[in-house]
């Protein structure tokens, strides 16, 4: 097994990690980090990928893709972020209402 | 005059006047409401303009920067792309002059830069052709329509905004994860190639399982619709027409062509039947749903739970009919995207005039709401599936499919998908002849707002008579045909 699988099985392993934070936890802080991580491991399995074999050089598109990537994950948390206190602010708490109860 | 227009890149002023309209609206708020209603008229002149270059020159193509297809970005546009660009201008107009009146400022100038943005992800949307793409404009889409959600602020507006950003945050990262695996098997994002070097090997099925999760998961399929009863029934009323009528269809439609392009062609046992199990699953949980709610804002969300699920059935169907149940699901969509918008359009104005949307609080609606009420009743003939209208078109072709397949389970939950449908439209239609237990003091509805929910409701009716010209249209450089890509 080589560094460029594990790094890619890491990845597989952290979008697993951030899926099940983001189900589990009820507080929206740590569902907007719970999004990240699972962020994060999906470029590292794009950067990983990217170098298919060990002598030829990685190819350069998925490290765009991943630049691209990274520059919607900002902006879809600073909305998430500022969505949050607003809901905190109008609700008390930074957590969503469970529906079922209504 | 032929000659000036033939060569003008009609997709890509397609892309950049929403674009350019919203940042503009943004430097001068004061002059929103002129400079949106301006450039959405322009987009609506533009897709006519591409309308008429796609069907004198055959599919749109056009490599941004000359850079081509391995590297660069392709804008596409063939029959299918140009009916959903239609529709979204159709709707994006109607939708725009009804905002004019609608909101007041603060408010106004807010809403204008976002929706124009939104506008230019839809359009980027139905004119992109690689799956990266797809991606940056799915989450252009989502960020945008969440900020339209939480505009009007309060608590059950806020947290259904919050609930949809995470839906959809989720699903634009499964699909961002099917991309690399596919970036990874095949070596490119255009549709096409991947389409001619696709193979069934384990990397393909990953890629379907993520892919399909992420985008049901954004077109609310039943059992993943959860976020958007809260979200489409809380945000303004123009908002909610637009999430209902174009946002929900363009990840379906992402999900079809990808279906018909990618995967389609490769067999996979038990994909389609699990679509439809699932839609015939959505049809009945949402119209039970509807028909429970005592808010007219929530039964028209659950109506669009339960219409979406009739999209889902044509993937068992098109097994044996093929491109015929496409054309037929297409048809839905933009007759519901009619309808839909017409009814939350009208339910806005319930909203305004009576300060309240609880169906049996409604108070002499006829009486005093003629043309809303007569909207009202034109767009739920449509969603119900009636003669003469474009729901009754896009169903009847469905039924025919699931009869001569005799396919039973889909034709049994066809029929009582539409009882049920008659059954909460007639509901609310019921309480708007009445007096109200407690009468209230009417508010004036603005004339546009009134008869913008007309105009959209009798679009949905006219569409029953239009097959002729829209059915060819939709076929241009044939869509539907699983596998027939153009490289």
């Amino acid at each position: 097994m080589n560094m460029v699988f594990l790094y890619a099985l890491v990845g597989v392993g952290l979008f697993c990690l951030g899926l099940h934070a983001l189900i589990m936890h009820a507080h929206l802080l740590r569902k907007i980090l719970a999004f990240n991580i699972m962020g994060g491991g999906v470029f590292l399995v794009l950067v990983a990928l990217a170098k298919r074999t060990e002598e030829v050089a990685p190819d350069p598109v998925p490290h765009a893709m991943v630049i691209t990537g990274i520059v919607v994950a900002v902006s879809a948390t600073a909305l998430a972020l500022k969505l949050m206190l607003k809901v905190s602010e109008e609700t008390g708490n930074a957590e969503l209402p469970d529906e079922r109860r209504e | 005059m032929e000659i000036v227009f033939s060569d003008v890149p009609w997709g890509v002023i397609l892309i950049l006047l929403p674009l350019a309209g919203g940042m503009a609206c943004f430097l001068w708020p004061a002059i929103s409401k002129l400079l949106g209603l301006v450039t959405v008229s322009a987009i609506a002149v533009s897709v006519v303009a591409l309308f008429f270059q796609v069907r004198d020159a055959g599919v749109y193509r056009h490599t941004i920067g000359g850079w081509g297809a391995p590297l660069g970005i392709d804008l596409y546009a063939d029959g299918l792309s140009l009916l959903m660009l239609a529709i979204t201008a159709l709707v994006g107009l109607v939708v725009s002059i009804y905002s004019t009146s609608y909101f007041a400022e603060p408010l106004s100038s807010r809403y204008w830069p976002l929706w124009l943005l939104l506008l230019a992800a839809l359009n980027a949307l139905f004119l992109s052709a690689d799956i990266f793409n797809l991606y940056v404009t799915l989450e252009l889409m989502g960020l945008a329509a969440v900020a339209l959600t939480a505009l009007s602020g309060g608590g059950d507006a806020l947290s259904g905004a919050m609930r949809y950003l995470l839906a959809t945050l989720l699903g634009s990262l499964a699909f961002l994860f099917g991309v690399a695996l596919l970036y990874h098997g095949f070596g490119s994002v255009d549709i096409a190639i991947l389409g001619q070097r696709v193979e069934a090997i384990p990397i393909v099925w990953a890629a379907l399982g993520l892919m399909g999760a992420g985008l049901v998961l954004k077109s609310a399929l039943f059992p993943f619709h959860f976020w958007l009863p809260p979200a489409h029934a809380s945000a303004p009323a123009p908002v909610s027409a637009v999430l209902s009528a174009l946002v929900v269809k363009a990840s379906f439609y992402i999900l079809l062509r990808l279906y018909l392009d990618i995967f389609g062609p490769l067999g996979i046992e038990g994909v389609e039947s699990l679509f439809g199990l699932l839609g015939c699953a959505a049809v009945v949980w949402g119209s039970v749903q509807a028909l429970r709610q005592t808010r007219l804002k929530l039964l028209i969300a659950y109506s669009t739970v339960a219409q979406l699920g009739y999209l889902f059935m044509a993937f068992p169907l098109s097994i044996i009919s093929g491109p015929a149940v496409w054309s037929a699901v297409v048809y839905l969509a933009i007759s519901h995207a009619m309808a839909k918008s017409a009814m939350f359009l009208a339910a806005g104005n319930l909203l305004c005039f009576g300060g309240h949307d609880r169906i049996a609080d409604m108070d002499r609606v006829v009486q005093r709401l003629p043309v809303t009420a007569g909207a009202f009743a034109l767009a739920g003939v449509s969603i119900i599936g009636l003669p003469p209208s474009g729901g009754f078109i896009g169903k009847w072709l469905l039924l025919e499919s699931a009869l001569t397949q005799e396919n039973w389970y889909i034709v049994i939950v066809l029929i009582l998908g539409s009882l049920l449908a008659a059954a909460y439209i007639f509901k609310v239609l019921g309480y708007c002849f009445t007096k109200a237990a407690s009468p209230h003091e009417p508010r004036t509805v603005p004339v546009r707002m009134e008869w913008a929910a007309m105009l959209l409701a009798c679009g949905a009716i006219l569409l029953g008579f239009m097959a002729p010209v829209v059915l060819p249209t939709m076929n241009i450089g044939d869509p539907f045909i699983i596998g027939a890509v153009l490289p």
